[in-house]
């Protein structure tokens, strides 16, 4: 027996779900992101494809086939996805859905999301969610994180990009998709990527570190610092990262993303808007009544 | 051959003081009667980058665009004040307001871009309430325009814009031909206060009104939100003395 409920949504949605996932990565791999972005799909429920374009893909495809629970790669290769700017992916996307009749798409909340194809559908996005309720209901923080909004979507397709620490990241491993080719559209020709310096340095992404040591104003000087690496050598985690707080804008509401097990902040008074999703937290400051000690461990 | 005009598209928002955002009883938003509203960071440094550029006379002029109920005129004005020459304000008040988000504002601007002959469009990389950090590429998207998002440094070279933009894991250039859409981020510049002459001169510059249905834009939203909560609160934490301590608390604890 089907309830009522169950009975409009079946003779409604006669097509059957689907997600494309739009896959960021540097021809070479995945970003870590995107793992967590095909585990939201699979969340959904329905079928999940993984459009992996750029100029040199046979890589990343290799990469993707193997995720646990993708379906299809769809391999896009051409030289107009070079720094994979979003006027030349855009077409591709639109085309693809086009062919598939997705009803999800989805990629990584970065630098890299996919806004520009929803408003080309008429569709509004729903930017960086952290739960999935139902195929058409999804959580996402709003403020700054200081607080919980809850969307429904009544879109025919929904666009949405998924938060990476909000979705552990899926198995590389058990997947046997197949792959199909997908011609590349038109140049869009409006905008050329030239070039992109990437902070070089030992320590892993800042946004999948499992620890992070941050320091504040109340550091003062940069000797002081060198404690900060003290502390951290201490420690001794893998996977451990440093970070220069003193722009505190850049980690709280607007910048990175950082949910790590243990967050570790020297001499920052409050900014509370960056703390929620760390496991752990641990303050230092001299400050007895800095009101960051009201959300430490 | 200099651009003809640039628009810089407003957002009020609440003032940045998070501490005391707080969730309505019947979780239908967060209260915003009798908080102080502002001009959304980002969209300062939006209105910055555009006067500067009309400083080293790339641009003839700043045209200062927001769409929301009657209050946004006070943005408009401060706008003005840091140097935009004229203003055009939207007006959308009461039930459009509410349901109002980033795809109707995109179309919005995009339909007064086009219809003014805008040649830049800079706004503020996002709202600090709904943090969607999408109008922006929406905007570019309606116009077909390319975009230069998440803006460090902009330096404008003939007919085409040099954009710096961060990335997650550092700095990206691209060069995009005009008319674009920029969208600021944080270390763009640093916003200017407005003079005591220039809030002066500015109360005689023109704000123009319209309304959504005068730029043939449809205000439906199929996006509702269902319900705000607050998000989960940590529990109470222990304070110890030393280093040591602490890292003994840590291993004991299983963090480390």
């Amino acid at each position: 027996f089907i309830n009522t409920y169950e009975k409009s949504t079946f003779l409604v949605s006669q097509r059957f779900q689907s997600t494309l996932v739009v896959a960021e990565h540097n021809n070479d791999k995945l970003t870590p992101i995107m793992l967590s972005a095909i585990t939201a799909a699979k969340k959904l429920g329905g079928d999940v494809s993984c459009l992996v374009a750029g100029t040199d893909c046979a890589t990343v495809a290799q990469e993707v086939s193997k995720v646990l629970g993708v379906k299809t790669v769809l391999i896009a290769q051409n030289d107009a996805y070079k720094g994979s700017l979003t006027e030349e992916l855009t077409p591709l996307i639109l085309a693809t859905q086009k062919q598939f009749n997705f009803t999800h798409i989805c990629a990584g909340a970065s630098a890299f999301g996919k806004v520009r194809v929803s408003a080309k559908l008429d569709v509004a996005p729903i930017s960086d969610i952290i739960e999935i309720k139902s195929p058409d209901t999804f959580v996402r923080t709003i403020y700054a994180r200081n607080a919980l909004s809850t969307v429904k979507c009544n879109d025919n397709v929904k666009v949405f990009t998924v938060r990476g620490t909000s979705f552990e990241p899926t198995e590389v491993d058990g997947g046997s998709a197949t792959s199909e080719e997908v011609a590349a559209s038109a140049s869009a020709v409006m905008s050329e990527w030239l070039e992109a310096t990437l902070t070089k340095s030992d320590c892993p992404e800042l946004t999948s570190a499992k620890v992070v040591v941050s320091g504040g104003r109340g550091l003062k000087n940069g000797e002081n610092f060198k404690l900060l690496y003290d502390l951290a050598d201490k420690i001794n985690a893998a996977g451990k990262w440093l970070l220069w707080m003193l722009d505190m804008m850049q980690v709280g509401q607007t910048g990175k993303i950082v949910a790590p097990e243990l967050y570790i902040a020297v001499g920052i008074s409050g900014a509370i808007q960056h703390l929620s999703g760390m496991k752990t937290i641990v303050a230092i400051n001299k400050d007895p009544e800095a009101p960051i000690f009201q959300v430490v461990d | 051959m200099s651009p003809a005009s640039v628009f810089v598209c407003l957002s009020l928002t609440l003032l940045s003081d998070y501490p005391v955002i707080r969730v309505k009883p019947d979780h239908s938003g967060v209260v915003t009667d009798g908080v102080k509203h502002s001009m959304n960071p980002f969209c300062e440094i939006a209105v910055e980058e555009a006067v500067k550029l009309k400083e080293k006379k790339f641009i003839k002029e700043v045209v200062a665009v927001s769409c929301g109920p009657t209050q946004v005129t006070e943005t408009i004005r401060t706008a003005l004040a840091m140097g935009c020459d004229r203003g055009i304000h939207v007006e959308v008040s009461g039930k459009d307001y509410e349901a109002m988000g980033p795809l109707q504002i995109a179309k919005i601007f995009a339909a007064l871009a086009k219809k003014e002959e805008a040649s830049l469009v800079i706004l503020g990389k996002q709202a600090i309430d709904d943090d969607c950090n999408q109008t922006g590429q929406m905007t570019a998207a309606l116009l077909d325009w390319p975009q230069g998002t998440f803006a460090s440094e902009v330096t404008i070279d003939g007919e085409k814009v040099k954009v710096v933009r961060e990335i997650d894991g550092g700095l990206e250039t691209i060069k995009i031909s005009m008319p674009a859409v920029l969208t600021a981020d944080l270390r763009l510049n640093t916003p200017r206060y407005a003079t005591l002459p220039n809030i002066m001169k500015a109360k005689k510059k023109k704000i123009a009104n319209m309304k959504p249905a005068d730029l043939g834009v449809d205000m439906v939203s199929r996006v509702e939100v269902l319900r705000v909560d607050e998000p989960p609160t940590r529990l109470a934490g222990v304070k110890v003395e030393t280093v040591d301590d602490l890292v003994a608390k840590l291993k004991a604890n299983g963090t480390i």
